[in-house]
């Protein structure tokens, strides 16, 4: 073995406990900032602004100034955690829990592992093949394929900034029975035969497998790599969004959306559907702006819908599929989908 | 010379991983011949469920993620 090699390999635990201080020390500085964040955002407004309480910029420039911090930190931390749960679970171990299980048990599990397993939409081809030549039906695969990108970190954290843990709570508890559903579905429609032919004949290579367990200090690397990466690619939307959505906070007038996006519009839910489909990736800009929104009268199953569209029905993820399925089955599973997230939105506007 | 392939069908990570092996390859002033494999039918020859993956001389060494540049160095001159 070369020098090279990193230093926490050749002490792993002296470098991990290096690691859990860094660690916690940062989640003290973490926990003050958080607690400073509202008071901060009142001084700044009120006092060194001297801006007029009450009236539409200062409600506007203290809604921004709180709001700007507030997400960020949250989507910092947050992600970091997802990832550090997500390195204790990996494809190949996911696959193996699901072989061999009945389709219903088999859906639940796949919908389920489908929200802790790291995935990312380029590497779908490769899960899919994976699963399939294990013998994982085809319901069950979808299960998985649905749950794994609808049930997004990003928009559960943007969620639960700005709506609270229980409509965070509903978004996920959706997902997973959308997710639940679509594979059951499915997989009793026997579509086996819009799978591209190549799929069934592939023989993956098999022994050699790579990765043994992650120390502690990788854990926290790859969380600390992804949580600059996402945060890196969503904070000018997250600060347009919130920009956006200050506006309307402070200007539009109360109840001024219950006509057009109010639970007693019809048509608001697939609207709200149709405009989330080529928004994809933008959750982070859009959610402070629909936030605003519902402020004036919007209706929760109305935002669920539209946060699912965002996600879940992801463009890039469907021309990557289409390279093994064929496009029948691509516009099934769209179909499924569609019609699965505009239920939940008028589920959710009928009970709240 | 040290053949490496890279696994993936042209997704920004592998992108991204391609690049690393270069500079670390640089670094060291190792010869390496990098090969990109993007068709799926070739990318499954290796047990691998997430990309990109990463193969020196024949053997995978990493896969679904972009590991640092002080693993990619061990494996180079392992």
């Amino acid at each position: 073995m070369s020098r090279l090699l990193h230093p926490s390999i050749a002490s792993p635990q002296r470098s991990d406990l290096r690691s859990v201080f860094i660690l916690g020390l940062s989640a003290v500085v973490w926990f003050v900032a958080y607690n400073a964040i509202q008071p901060l955002a009142n001084w700044l407004t009120y006092d060194l602004f001297r801006l007029p309480a009450g009236s539409h910029l200062g409600e506007s420039v203290a809604f921004f100034l709180y709001d700007v911090p507030k997400i960020l930190l949250l989507l910092s931390g947050m992600i970091f955690l997802i990832t550090v749960v997500r390195s204790f679970f990996s494809p190949e171990q996911t696959r193996a829990f699901l072989g061999g299980k009945r389709e219903g048990v088999g859906n639940v599990m796949a919908a389920a592992l489908g929200v802790v397993t790291p995935f990312c939409s380029c590497s779908a081809v490769p899960l899919f093949i994976g699963f399939v030549e294990s013998g994982i039906p085809l319901g069950v695969t979808f299960s998985f394929l649905v749950a794994a990108p609808l049930i997004n970190e990003v928009a559960l954290v943007m969620l639960f900034g700005l709506f609270g843990w229980k409509v965070a709570a509903l978004y996920v508890l959706s997902g997973l029975i959308i997710a639940v559903l679509a594979g059951v579905v499915i997989g009793r429609l026997k579509l086996e035969r819009y799978v591209a032919d190549f799929v069934w004949q592939i023989k993956t290579g098999h022994g050699g497998g790579v990765d043994g367990k992650p120390t502690w200090t990788q854990r926290f690397e790859m969380a600390w790599q992804s949580t600059r990466e996402i945060v890196g690619k969503v904070w000018l939307y997250v600060v347009i969004g919130i920009a956006v959505g200050a506006g309307i906070h402070g200007y539009v007038p109360e109840s001024a959306l219950v006509a057009i996006m109010g639970k007693n519009a019809w048509w608001s839910v697939p609207a709200a559907v149709l405009l989330g489909v080529p928004l994809y990736s933008n959750a982070a800009g859009i959610m402070p702006v629909v936030s605003a929104l519902m402020e004036k009268g919007a209706s929760l199953g109305t935002v669920l819908a539209f946060m699912m569209a965002v996600v879940g029905l992801s463009l890039p993820e469907m021309i990557i599929l289409r390279r093994v399925l064929r496009p029948q089955l691509i516009a099934i599973f769209i179909g499924i989908l569609t019609v699965a997230i505009i239920a939940t939105g008028y589920l959710f506007n009928l009970v709240m | 010379m040290l053949n490496v392939k890279v696994l993936g069908a042209g997704c920004p990570n592998c992108k991204r991983l391609e690049a690393t092996v270069q500079k670390v390859a640089a670094k060291h002033g190792l010869p390496v011949e990098i090969e990109k494999v993007t068709d799926f039918e070739e990318i499954m020859k290796w047990p691998i469920m997430a990309t990109p993956g990463l193969v020196v001389n024949d053997k995978l060494v990493s896969a679904g993620r972009i590991p640092s540049e002080s693993e990619i160095a061990a494996w180079l001159t392992a």
